[in-house]
């Protein structure tokens, strides 16, 4: 098994710390991983996205241009994305604030709508926990508990009273998701 | 014991000085290796093991704090990125000239000038050739994942002392902010005064009566005892170019083609290895590992067995001088690079070995 997924979206929205607890998990699954960010004068507001790869053998390259998974948290990063998920491949986006809906017909797209949930139910923290939780129902790459640890893992100690609300976010993810294209 | 931990290239440099028992680092912060003093300031060695982390005023305080710790026999490092590198090259200079041991480390980013803060190889020519003034070589290595990261500043002080000379891990902003699972070595304790006078017998620690006094100076203004020091030098350079050539070779047993590529580039060229195989293409990859010594001899040898080499790096075609005399003409040697930030893509470098050596435009 190897997963090549890319992240994007507005810096702020936790898309490299998303990666990061999915690395850590798969790590203390024992997987391969590597957590390639586009790193750059960026900051709240400015795009961000990081390239995870979960693999169970050696990784090659991090570097990679076309994935297997796109998850899609604003417009610019659909623009730019979309075109790159590779046949075959799954794209999992948050509706707010989309102006222009993914078209590709090759491809499984799931939108999940964590940002409207997320406010709804008071958990902005966690919002992007809701993103990967949906993820994860569709991708079990990582298991549940391995995901625990990998909260453990990559939240500093002093937050981790919040793990809970995290777990909870994935489950709530996992229920909200919903196809909009689906191969046959 | 050894430690299995997830961290970024960056942060991996600055654990394994702590761990490998350095003495002190001397940085100055620059966009992609930041981590480095980032890591060491919050780690606070200095409340564990001793060692000093200091920010200095400018890179070239930075490079000459090295400089002066180095000649009291300690292990001391520094690390930057391009246009810092520049400005410390005066320092590696005199370093190599007074044949002192460091470590540094070049994060490399796209130039000339202040350019970008995205990653590039483009300072080969700067680590490889020279840099500052004068006939000098630094010990150069070439990591391609966050592991050889830590492992190379072991190896890089290890080969530094072996031969006092400068040791310098040219890396860039790639492996420096990525991500991967880390094997940490032990921890080794720095070493007491008495195993630095044991180990460094030049160094100036001080004047005991049983001996003359040690000078640590890279000027000698007689011509015929610079000749005799430059003699010198070039000895050692041969005598590590004999031992000390590391390199990698991926699938090149049965290989029509090669990749030649070092760090980041040699990652991606490993993925564009794999699709020309799967596509029916034998293709192999040669990652030099040292930079500085050059591993020549091998791809002397394999350009007899292939029918053409693309030599990949994100610059405009450096390190493929190297091969080119290294193959001596026996084979065709093509460059494709990226540069000015740009990293290019597995897909792109089939696709240019398709082009230019396969497809033979």
């Amino acid at each position: 098994m190897t997963e090549e997924i890319i992240i994007a979206g507005f810096g702020g929205q936790g898309v490299l710390s998303m990666g990061k607890i999915l690395a850590y998990s798969g790590v203390m699954q024992n997987k391969e991983v590597s957590w390639m960010p586009s790193y750059g004068p960026e900051m709240r507001g400015g795009t961000a996205n990081v390239t995870v790869i979960v693999s169970d053998e050696r990784i090659s390259s991090p570097v990679v241009n076309s994935f297997d998974t796109a998850i899609i948290l604003n417009q610019q990063s659909m623009d730019k994305f979309e075109g790159n998920v590779k046949p075959g491949g799954l794209l999992v986006y948050d509706g707010n604030g989309i102006t222009k809906h993914p078209t590709r017909k090759d491809i499984n797209i799931y939108r999940v709508d964590a940002n409207d949930e997320a406010s709804k139910r008071g958990m902005l923290k966690v919002f992007n926990m809701i993103i990967l939780g949906g993820f994860l129902k569709l991708k079990p790459i990582v298991a549940p508990e391995f995901i625990h640890k990998g909260l453990e893992k990559s939240l500093p100690k002093r937050h981790h009273g919040l793990i809970p609300d995290n777990e909870k976010a994935i489950d709530i993810g996992k229920e909200i998701i919903y196809p909009v294209n689906l191969l046959n | 014991m050894k430690e299995l931990r997830l961290m970024k290239g960056n942060e991996a440099i600055a654990e394994a000085a702590i761990r490998c028992g350095a003495d002190g680092y001397f940085g100055y912060p620059i966009t992609p290796q930041s981590e480095v003093l980032e890591y060491l300031m919050a780690e606070r060695p200095y409340e564990k093991t001793g060692m000093v982390v200091l920010q200095a005023e400018s890179e070239v305080a930075a490079i000459n704090m090295v400089y002066g710790g180095a000649a009291c026999g300690k292990k001391v490092l520094t690390s930057s990125s391009s246009p810092g590198i520049s400005l410390k090259q005066e320092g590696i200079s005199y370093i190599a000239g007074a044949e002192l041991p460091c470590v540094i480390v070049n994060v490399v980013r796209g130039g000339p000038g202040l350019g970008t803060i995205q990653p590039s190889q483009s300072d080969y020519f700067q680590a490889v050739k020279g840099g500052g003034h004068g006939d000098y070589r630094l010990i150069v290595l070439a990591p391609a994942s966050v592991q050889e990261m830590a492992d190379f500043v072991k190896l890089g002080f290890d080969l530094a002392f072996k031969y006092r000379n400068p040791a310098m891990i040219l890396t860039d902003g790639v492996i420096g902010q990525m991500m991967e699972k880390v094997e940490l070595f032990e921890s080794q304790p720095r070493l007491t005064k008495e195993e630095i006078l044991k180990q460094t017998p030049w160094a100036t620690v001080g004047k005991t009566p049983d001996r003359e006094r040690n000078i640590v100076t890279s000027l000698i203004l007689d011509s015929a005892i610079q000749e005799q020091h430059v003699n010198k030098l070039r000895d050692k350079y041969i005598e590590i170019e004999k031992n000390e050539v590391r390199y990698e070779k991926i699938q090149c047993d049965d290989a029509e083609y090669l990749f030649v590529a070092f760090g980041s580039s040699a990652r991606i060229c490993q993925k564009a290895v794999d699709m020309g195989r799967a596509k029916g293409i034998k293709v192999g990859l040669l990652r030099p590992i040292t930079l500085f010594p050059f591993p020549k001899q091998v791809l002397f040898e394999l350009a007899d067995q292939v029918k053409g080499i693309l030599d990949v790096e994100m610059n405009l075609g450096q390190m493929v001088e190297d091969v080119r005399l290294a193959v001596n003409g026996k084979v065709k040697v093509e460059h494709y690079g990226r540069y000015g930030g740009m990293i290019p893509s597995p897909d792109e470098v089939l696709l240019a070995l398709e082009n230019q050596i396969i497809g033979g435009k």
